[in-house]
């Protein structure tokens, strides 16, 4: 029974690392650049809806969607002032541009909102509880829990869908092959581009609500840590793999509570660094990444 | 493109000329011969703001006080911001030491103060933190693992909040005394000085008193959100009393996670605990019998402490935590030490040290503070006073005892 707690709250703590590294993964496989300020969109994202629910008492469901409107403009305004006059820069600039970018975020949500911690109220209370109780309460799953997972599965099969058929995501998909080629296509790529932000900030926002519910502390640096072990989780499945983040996200969720169950609290970190270590020097691209061979 | 680059340019540079505004804003513009230049260094920015930010608020309402008295010791305050880094600490004290610092509030939070204390030693500074409370910012205090002194004691430093160990075998001394638990759980920090110097003494003195220690398990700064694996060893070793040596940011997360799987222990938390009924949104009900130990106690019904609460909440919109008091009665404390000696302003930081540290050390020096009554200090540069023990009741902070 103890096994099992510790499965779900590994797969609990996996599913946010998951709907944070689907965003990642988006952003990377098609722009080609680490944004390493998704973790702070979604503490933006977070905030925004702590405001709208605890301070103007607003539905949460209204206060989820104001969120994800604010991060959309938020995330294509970062990639237009930020990202963009640095499309034709070396990688590394963006990188850097990227990190900076982060700390910004940081500062100025400190300088908006004060460094004070704030608990974000849990809405996810169904028949006024907040999970399954199963065997005599000896194994609890959160809502929360659930929700989460129920996101991951649904962003992950929206996303395939959306990159798969759809007009803007096949554009996207070609963008990611190629830029050069695809604007000879008569492919906008800045458009391409701006759409991919918008739309990974918008999962930024829903993940930030989702990371705040289940570990309710909320600070100006709520999205850093849970988005560096994110990005951690899309490069374990496979970097630019949506199937892969969510693979990534869970197990790397699960190893890290298996970690500090079983071996030791001290060194679940080192654990789980190992395990990754481990799988990339097998499969360099991930568990789910592309084989990319170059032709000699 | 050109057009978004400018754009571009012109937030950064004005975001840049609104991150120097609020860091330039803490100095004190009355700048006269006469005063003391008094400086200090804390986390204002990052993850341990709160901390930086509450004691050099309270330092600015004591220099606000003591200015306002019109007497003979007048000070100028210069807080900067260390972001909770030992390396950018360093930095920050060099600025101050430009700016002509002759007497030192130290750093704020443990880690960096481990680095400026050394710089100051260097410097013959006059060091008196609110709160860095870990041994190694004083040197010379034994590790109580392993005997040996690993840092020597650093003669100007002072510590005006207990020292780590102090704490712990404080806490350890008060479970037995009042039978708090028979079987305890720790869960420390194990990559911070603070939580791990309390627990090695924790530790140390619970062995000589003979509590059951039943589960120990620790967490990082990288992962301090999930907590169901240390609540649920605790849990399944029946620990009925949860030391919880930490901060009150991490300890809020482990309380809702116990209560989410119906563990109800009692949890027993030191002065970093303090603070955590006044997290925004936080269900207080969730803290209801934690008891800690802390030197400070916002309803406090005697006249300093109302009168400080109610000045800082005009101030600054909020009620004072410990780090507050703390960085307030540092000014206070050295305020007094001024005036029991013959210092004057135009002295050298070196000389107005050698003065302070006779003062402190002299055996006739007392102070009253907000964080407690008749502070001494010795040459160990630790503090002289005695924990309180506070229950949460009904959502507030009671005295036991």
């Amino acid at each position: 029974m103890t096994f099992l707690n510790h499965l779900i709250s590994g797969i609990s703590l996996g599913s946010v690392y998951a709907i944070i590294a689907l965003g990642y993964t988006m952003v990377y496989g098609i722009a080609k650049m680490l944004n390493f300020a998704h973790g702070d969109v979604i503490m933006v994202g977070a905030y925004i809806c702590f405001f709208a629910v605890a301070s103007y008492g607003l539905n949460p469901i209204i206060g989820i969607l104001l969120a994800m409107l604010v991060c959309t403009v938020l995330g294509m305004l970062i990639e237009r002032l930020a990202y963009k006059p640095l499309r034709q820069a070396p990688s590394l600039a963006v990188l850097i541009t990227a990190i900076g970018m982060s700390y910004f975020l940081q500062n100025s949500a400190q300088l908006l909102w004060s460094a004070n911690n704030k608990m974000f109220p849990s809405f996810l209370n169904f028949g006024g509880t907040t999970g399954i109780s199963l065997f005599d309460g000896q194994l609890t799953i959160a809502w929360t829990t659930l929700v989460t997972i129920a996101a991951c599965v649904i962003i992950m099969i929206g996303l395939t869908l959306f990159t798969g058929k759809t007009k803007m995501g096949k554009a996207m998909r070609a963008v990611s092959e190629d830029k050069g080629a695809a604007q000879l296509m008569g492919i906008n790529v800045n458009t391409t581009i701006s759409v991919t932000f918008a739309i990974g900030s918008a999962l930024a926002a829903i993940a930030g609500v989702l990371l705040c519910s289940s570990y309710p502390i909320l600070v100006p640096t709520t999205g850093s840590m849970p988005g560096i072990k994110a990005f951690t989780a899309a490069v374990f499945g496979g970097i630019g793999s949506i199937p892969g983040a969510l693979l990534g996200g869970v197990l790397l969720g699960v190893i890290e509570i298996f970690a500090k169950a079983y071996i030791s609290t001290q060194l679940s970190d080192a654990i789980v660094f190992a395990v990754l270590i481990i799988v990339l020097l097998f499969k360099p691209t991930g568990l789910l990444g592309k084989q990319i061979r170059e032709k000699v | 493109m050109k057009k978004f680059t400018k754009l571009a340019c012109l937030l950064l540079a004005l975001a840049m000329m609104l991150g120097c505004l609020t860091a330039c804003g803490s100095k004190e513009s009355a700048s006269s011969a006469t005063a003391y230049k008094l400086g200090g260094v804390g986390p204002l920015t990052g993850g341990a703001a709160i901390y930086g930010n509450a004691a050099k608020n309270g330092a600015e309402i004591a220099v606000e006080e003591i200015n306002a008295l019109g007497g003979d010791v007048q000070f100028e305050l210069s807080y900067q911001d260390d972001a909770h880094d030992a390396e950018k600490s360093v930095n920050a004290y060099n600025t101050l030491k430009d700016w002509g610092m002759q007497l030192f509030l130290g750093s704020v939070t443990s880690t960096p103060g481990v680095a400026t204390s050394a710089e100051a030693n260097a410097d013959n500074m006059f060091y008196l933190t609110p709160s860095a409370s870990s041994t190694d910012v004083l040197g010379g205090v034994a590790n109580p693992l392993t005997g040996t002194v690993d840092i020597a004691r650093k003669s100007n430093v002072f510590q005006l909040c207990f020292m780590d160990p102090n704490q712990g075998s404080a806490s350890a001394q008060y479970i037995a005394d009042q039978n708090l638990g028979s079987k305890i759980a720790i869960i420390y920090k194990n990559d911070d000085v603070y939580s791990t110097g309390v627990y090695n003494s924790f530790i140390s003195k619970a062995n000589e008193l003979g509590l059951n220690i039943v589960s120990t398990t620790t967490f990082t700064t990288d992962s301090q959100t999930d907590f169901s694996v240390q609540i649920s060893d605790a849990q399944s070793n029946d620990a009925d009393l949860v030391f919880l040596p930490m901060y009150y940011d991490a300890a809020a997360l482990i309380l809702t996670q116990a209560n989410a799987v119906g563990y109800k222990p009692t949890f027993f938390g030191i002065d970093g605990m303090d603070g955590i009924l006044g997290v925004e949104g936080f269900d207080t009900s969730l803290a209801e019998g934690v008891i800690l130990l802390t030197p400070f106690n916002a309803d406090s019904e005697d006249e300093a402490t109302k009168n400080f609460v109610a000045k800082y909440q005009e101030k600054f919109g909020e009620v004072p935590n410990q780090f507050a008091a703390d960085g307030y009665d540092c000014v206070y404390a050295i305020y007094e030490a001024l005036k029991a000696s013959d210092a004057n302003p135009s002295m050298s930081a070196s000389e107005l040290c050698d003065i302070l540290v006779a003062t402190f050390t002299g055996g006739s020096f007392s102070f009253n503070g907000l964080t407690g009554d008749g502070m001494t200090w010795d040459d160990t540069g630790a503090v002289s006073k005695s924990p309180k023990g506070m229950v949460i009741q009904n959502g507030v902070y009671v005295g036991l005892d």
